[in-house]
């Protein structure tokens, strides 16, 4: 296998011809931060976050989509690639709905992150009309709700349906700031070829595409003393469970001494 | 093509030829689509909708594509196309009095077409005519030094 | 209650209509039908395949037919007051809960589903402290479930825990491996012969719709020589469904697929036809598997979507003789 040398902040490293520069980092520990980023299923360089110098580049380069050179010298976290990632940052959340508290994805939401770990102190450039307004909020489907304002254009939905599921049912459409990840001819997803799988909801990194909520049913019946409430879970659920609290994924949250009692019929 | 389909694509034979030739290529997409707009002055749905099935590409990419060139319109264009420069010289040479004016006269704001299709009102960037602001054109035709005075009588001549 | 004792009941009729199938020149390959994202994806996309699928519905939808007639009855509970609620890894069950033929109760059999990540806010917005929990079996009587159960949740898993019954109820013997290592993993098709007696039972399985096309296009084509096929939606299978906790990455996958079969390895029982829950429920209520109560509560139909728009030449349900 052919490989090529490189230097990454001051540090040599070996890697196999053909990887990216953020691949050759991580080999040495360095997590170049991304946001549009997703292994094997969407590297485009779109959102500018994952750029570092290269010595004699004329501009600074994308790692996710920058192959790797001999004798290639990068370097990762200069101030002038700090100063970039902050303002890209800082563009991207002047026309992201500052909702944080109020969205399904608070503590768990890559652009919320990327925010704490650059310790994005001011965001001063607030447009006086967003992209999109809460009327394109898409809650047609009994299963996926989508929220173009929330949406940062990082085309891993868009990938994950057209690679992994050969659907494609929503696709950019537009330029410029009216850009929308959507379906087309500005129909909703219960009116396309979607197929509900929610593959788009697992990978995005905001609350742009998420799972509709149905937890206030659930309570209300509850609370409800005429009703008698019977709950089934699936075999996946408890194999998963467990991570919502922080818990390594494969966590069986099951009886583990389980003895099957008589069934009392 | 569906039994709902309510267009007269099967009956426009010119493109047959087309949809044949491009059956299951992506790449002839904006070929297709180009032809399309060329034959019916814009890109009905249904239309896409064909050129999706036959070409083997997602409506969603056809509609994404359809909608990130200007060169393609997904309404009916009028028979008239009538681009009005706002570049800076036209601008500061008093363009957007012009603007309003044909927007006064057509009944429409700019990006539309009048309803009975007579004319389509698109406001454009520099026209590279700085000497001759405002510029505006008509078909191709170049009106220079426009006032909006001179609105009524040019486009009274376009039917 | 479990899941994973209607994913046994799935078994026992799925493999029942297989064994039919083969026996008396039915629809081969037989295809499975408990994801729903699949079933849409194939309503939509080859609408002209729809006799291949297997006539029964989803676990999950087995268990809400049951809840409100066969439960409601030993508990003595009107089932107009009983409210269904599923946890499900899956985004495209809530479209399953509310398709309007899936009320063969009298009433939507699965009134509501949430998926793993809506629990987990439940949970976290009581307060529940995950360490503390107590230890509990599953209520009766529909709470008893196998091995081959649990491991639905994998790709390879509905059509191991098939096999397993299968090739028993055929044989009289059971399977020299529990384990069908080669239907299992993240490949994106795989591939199993196994002799059952005389046959060559050729089965396949695929994860992805992007993968499950593959296999269609096969059909189409005539080039398709298996006798049986499991197509989940998901990567992984519904492990890697679209409700489950963010992140969700191929590392991910392989350790929830881990502790599934870990999982199937610790329990008593590993075969659906060896759950005593399941024989009680045909002797009690059912009858036997496609018997008229099983196809009544147990068994569905399909409906021919079209990719853009309804496609012409097809019937409106899928067997067009359903009597739903």
């Amino acid at each position: 296998m052919a490989t090529v040398s490189l230097t990454i902040d001051n540090v040599k490293v070996e890697v196999e011809q053909g990887s990216t520069i953020l691949e050759a980092a991580k080999q040495i520990g360095v997590n170049i931060p991304t946001l549009c980023y997703m292994k094997d299923i969407n590297a485009i360089g779109a959102c500018r976050i994952c750029v570092v110098e290269v010595q004699g580049a004329r501009a600074l380069q994308a790692a996710c989509v920058s192959p790797v050179a001999e004798g290639m010298v990068v370097k990762t976290n200069s101030a002038a690639v700090r100063a970039s990632r902050k303002m890209t940052l800082e563009l991207i959340q002047s026309n992201h709905p500052q909702e944080c508290n109020t969205c399904q994805r608070n503590t768990n939401c890559e652009l919320q992150a990327l925010s704490e770990a650059m310790a994005l102190g001011d965001i001063r450039f607030v447009r006086p009309a967003q992209s999109h307004s809460k009327d394109d909020i898409d809650n047609s489907s009994p299963s996926i709700v989508r929220d173009p304002r929330k949406c940062i254009l990082c085309r891993r939905c868009v990938a994950v349906c057209e690679k992994v599921q050969g659907v494609k049912c929503i696709s950019t459409m537009n330029r410029g700031f009216e850009t929308v990840v959507a379906p087309p001819f500005n129909q909703s997803l219960n009116d396309v070829n979607c197929a509900m799988c929610g593959q788009c909801s697992l990978v995005c990194p905001t609350g742009a595409i998420v799972e509709v909520d149905d937890t206030g049913k659930v309570w209300r019946a509850l609370d409800d003393a005429n009703k008698h409430v019977v709950v089934q879970t699936a075999p996946a659920v408890r194999v998963a469970i467990a991570e919502e609290f922080g818990m390594e994924p494969g966590t069986l949250a099951q009886a583990s001494w389980w003895q099957p009692s008589p069934p009392r019929l | 093509m569906g039994a709902e389909c309510k267009c007269n694509c099967e009956q426009d034979k010119s493109l047959d030829a087309l949809f044949a030739q491009n059956k299951g290529n992506p790449n002839g997409l904006i070929v297709v689509m180009a032809a399309i707009q060329e034959s019916q002055g814009y890109l009905p749905k249904d239309y896409l909708v064909k050129t999706a099935e036959e070409l083997g590409v997602p409506l969603s990419d056809v509609y994404g594509v359809a909608t990130f060139y200007a060169a393609f319109s997904l309404r009916p264009r009028g028979r008239h196309s009538v681009n009005l420069c706002l570049g800076t010289a036209c601008y500061v040479k008093g363009a957007p009095e012009v603007q309003a004016m044909l927007e006064k006269e057509m009944g429409i704001k700019a990006g539309n077409t009048t309803e009975d299709r007579r004319f389509s009102l698109d406001l454009v960037r520099c026209l590279g005519a700085c000497g001759i602001a405002p510029v505006l054109t008509v078909n191709g035709e170049v009106y220079p030094r426009m006032s909006s005075d001179k609105v009524s009588e040019i486009i009274a001549k376009y039917e | 209650m479990d899941t994973d004792f209607t994913a046994d009941l799935t078994i026992m009729e799925e493999g029942t209509e297989f064994i039919k199938r083969v026996t008396s020149g039915g629809v081969l390959p037989m295809i499975t039908s408990c994801s729903p994202g699949w079933i849409k994806y194939i309503e939509m996309y080859y609408p002209d395949l729809l006799a291949h699928l297997s006539t029964c519905k989803s676990p999950q939808q087995m268990f809400g037919a049951l809840a409100k007639t066969f439960y409601a009855e030993k508990k003595g509970i009107d089932p107009a007051n009983i409210y269904s609620v599923s946890i499900m890894p899956c985004t495209a069950k809530k479209f399953e809960a509310q398709r309007d033929e899936l009320t063969d109760s009298g009433y939507q059999d699965v009134d509501v589903v949430l998926t793993t990540r809506e629990l987990g806010r439940m949970l976290r917005e009581i307060g529940v402290d995950w360490d503390s929990l107590p230890e509990e079996n599953y209520d009766d009587p529909m709470g008893l479930s196998t091995g081959a159960a649990v491991i639905f949740g994998a790709t390879g898993g509905v059509m191991e825990a098939a096999v397993r019954t299968v090739y028993e109820i055929l044989t009289k013997q059971p399977l020299p491996d529990i384990n069908l290592t080669p239907v299992r993993g993240m490949e994106g098709i795989k591939e199993a012969t196994l002799k059952v007696g005389d046959l060559d039972v050729k089965v396949a399985v695929a994860h992805t719709l992007g993968n499950a096309r593959k296999l269609l296009d096969k059909i189409r084509a005539g080039e398709a020589d298996y006798h049986f096929i499991e197509i989940m939606c998901c990567p992984g299978g519904c492990i890697g469904g679209g409700g489950q906790p963010i992140p969700t990455n191929l590392d991910v996958r392989l350790k929830r697929i881990a502790g599934t079969y870990k999982a199937d390895e610790e329990l008593p029982l590993r075969k659906s036809h060896e759950n005593p829950a399941i024989t009680a429920i045909y002797e009690q209520f059912l009858g036997e598997p496609l018997g008229e109560k099983s196809h009544k509560l147990l068994h569905t139909f399909y409906v021919p979507r079209g990719v853009y728009s309804k496609p012409e030449g097809l019937p409106d349900k899928v067997p067009s003789d359903d009597h739903h």
